[in-house]
């Protein structure tokens, strides 16, 4: 049992920490909470859906393709939603939900509401320290990590990545300094939702594909950015790594765990949030006034 | 003085025509008033009273929302807590401990109070998006509890089976209604007074109001406090409503939904989330009885909505408010907009506004 605790942990922290990862990024540069974040995430798990199963390509290609549309719709809902109400914090809100509900009805409406399987990817098992691990989870664990050091690497090693810390360090400053805030703010989109996008092809074959699959990872990011620190990045991976390895005790641990697992990752942010309302790594934002 | 209830049908006269008749939004406000009393007399269709009911439910639960989130400024994302609370309190006051329906309400309205301090307690010290956030998670724990003991509280099925609170289908409606009218006025009232004054306050400025002298502490507690006894009620009167509660009182989608209907309706108004509830929920019901239409209902919905938002980014209700009605520019009352001076003090509303330039000719 403790290895399987260790091992679905890792694979659904992995998996959270991209999720939780973008949506982080997003709120920091352009203080958006996106609540459409992880429906990205499904639509990128059915656009993968269908390239795989209707048309002839691979699993990469499919892959490939399906991260790139899906990012250049959030990028284009961004400039057509978003960017209108941009000075208004609670249309903003709304419209994000707007979207989201959009996105699932749509894909209810396309595909129906029952639960879609897609073949993994690589078959087989593999046993690590006496746990048997199919291939599949091996693979996500693989692609979370290339994608994060990836993500590391754009943020820490290019001036694109400089721009967007500066960004969201201080909005108005940047500006000041000659970058173009906008610009930033809608490659931070298009970073965040990319990540969300591999996120939801890599789980695609793991997990069921339905209408509704957003809903429960997008209470769980929320819970992680919120435990690691609203903006810091790496309070959201350790925040991921944590709700990960948490929701998984609880599973295998507790009886009736499966309903609980929800409940005991959330109480746990609530108590972080009560010793430490700025989360675990947050900075603690001067009053704005 | 001969005639008294001649005087004093004058006088009612006079108010009326003085103080409601003289602004556009007053008299809607009147007609809507007047049209929700006598909708069972005028057309007592089942299915259409069903909707209003469950309009006049919702409608309560947004007012309720917009006293915490649009005044406070505490923007709840976990509302549904509350309304569940109240359902769930009521419907198994009925069943396991067989109280009245009217005393399992009234139970509803003291649980969910107590649910809301706890949470409000809680929340004292988040602000802003960590306060919205870490809200969300309230209700999902709450589920996750219901889950995990089925036999209390009928898993996921819920509770069912329990009385309604009036014999009849117009009965049922006028406690829906009236109830509505009840809590909406009252928590108007209340945003109106000065309570709503210093929320106001500690919205815009919570060190600001702490350094007034305002003991912000106690203020936001008694939002929670009394934002979640009128959802508690609204959640009581639902599960009485429909016989029964489930775990959909308490889903992420209809704390949502709460919040599309604030925002769209226009915040830190009260009446504005409670319009927005009159025209999206019998819309999206309206929407939903047509074949091949029922199932892009929630579609048309979140486009109305984000549509309408692109056009009002500050919500239906100030749009329309500003259409039809101007400020004084002398002494800040509103006036009908097809006024040439202000009805209070006189001072000419439109040649000044195109003095300075705000409505050029």
């Amino acid at each position: 049992m403790l290895q399987d605790i260790l091992v679905t942990g890792l694979v659904n922290g992995g998996v959270y920490a991209l999720l939780a990862i973008g949506f982080s990024l997003v709120f920091g540069v352009a203080r958006i909470v996106n609540i459409a974040h992880t429906a990205f995430y499904m639509l990128a798990a059915y656009c993968f859906y269908t390239l795989l199963t209707r048309t002839g390509l691979g699993v990469a290609a499919s892959g490939a393709i399906a991260v790139a549309a899906v990012t250049l719709l959030s990028v284009v809902c961004y400039r057509l939603v978003i960017e209108p109400v941009r000075e208004h914090e609670a249309a903003v809100l709304i419209a994000t939900i707007a979207l989201g509900l959009i996105f699932q009805e749509l894909m209810l409406v396309a595909y129906g509401g029952s639960f879609l399987g897609i073949p993994s990817a690589v078959e087989g098992v593999v046993s690590v320290a006496g746990v048997s691990v199919p291939y599949q989870r091996l693979l996500i664990l693989v692609v979370a990590a290339a994608v994060l050091v990836a993500t590391w690497l754009v943020l820490y090693r290019t001036r694109l990545g400089l721009a967007i810390r500066a960004t969201a360090n201080d909005l108005e400053v940047a500006n000041l300094m000659g970058m173009n805030v906008h610009r930033v703010a809608m490659a931070t989109v298009a970073i965040s939702v990319a990540l969300a996008a591999i996120a939801g092809v890599a789980v695609a074959p793991v997990f069921v594909v339905d209408p509704f699959m957003w809903l429960a990872p997008l209470v769980t990011v929320l819970a992680i950015v919120v435990l690691g620190g609203l903006g810091s990045l790496k309070g959201s991976l350790i925040g991921a790594l944590v709700i990960g390895y948490v929701e998984a005790i609880t599973v295998f641990a507790l009886p009736k765990g499966a309903f609980l697992k929800g409940a005991v990752a959330l109480s746990i942010m609530v108590v972080v949030l009560l010793v430490r309302p700025e989360g675990l790594f947050g900075v603690a934002f001067e009053e704005e006034r | 003085m001969r005639n008294p209830a001649g005087y004093l049908a004058r006088r009612a006269w006079t108010n009326l025509r003085n103080e409601v008749l003289v602004l556009p939004s007053r008299t809607l406000a009147l007609v809507w008033v007047l049209a929700g009393l006598l909708l069972p007399v005028v057309h007592p269709d089942p299915y259409l009273l069903r909707i209003a009911a469950m309009t006049c439910i919702f409608a309560t639960l947004a007012a309720s929302w917009d006293l915490l989130a649009g005044y406070a400024g505490q923007i709840n994302f976990g509302h549904a807590l509350f309304f569940g609370a109240g359902a769930y309190t009521s419907g198994l006051a009925s069943l396991r401990l067989g109280l009245a329906p009217w005393l399992g309400v009234g139970m509803a309205a003291l649980v969910a109070t107590a649910v809301g301090l706890a949470v409000g307690t809680l929340c004292l010290r988040l602000r802003g998006s960590y306060l919205s956030l870490a809200t969300l998670a309230f209700p999902l724990i709450f589920t996750g509890l219901l889950f995990a003991f089925p036999d209390f509280s009928g898993g996921e099925l819920g509770i069912s089976g329990l009385r309604s609170l009036a014999r009849t289908r117009t009965g049922n409606y006028y406690v829906a209604a009236v109830g509505m009218l009840v809590l909406v006025f009252g928590l108007w009232a209340i945003a109106d007074s000065k309570f709503g004054l210093v929320l106001h306050a500690i919205r815009d400025d919570e060190v600001a109001a702490r350094a007034s002298g305002i003991n912000t502490t106690r203020y936001k507690l008694a939002a929670f406090a009394i934002s979640a006894c009128a959802a508690g009620i609204s959640g009581a009167l639902y599960a009485h409503f429909m016989r029964g509660a489930g775990p959909s009182t308490l889903e992420v989608a209809l704390s949502f939904q709460v919040v599309i209907w604030g925002i769209f309706g226009g915040v830190a108004t009260i009446y504005g989330p409670v319009t927005a509830v009159f025209v999206l929920y019998p819309l999206t019901e309206w929407l939903g009885s047509f074949k091949g239409l029922g199932e892009l209902r929630l579609l048309i919905f979140a486009v109305i909505v984000l549509v309408v938002l692109l056009f009002m980014p500050r919500g239906l209700t100030p749009w329309v408010r500003d259409k039809i009605e101007t400020e004084c520019p002398r002494c800040k009352h509103r006036n009908a907009v097809w006024r040439m001076g202000c009805r209070l003090c006189g001072a000419p509303l439109r040649v000044l506004a195109a003095r300075v330039g705000q409505r050029p000719r």
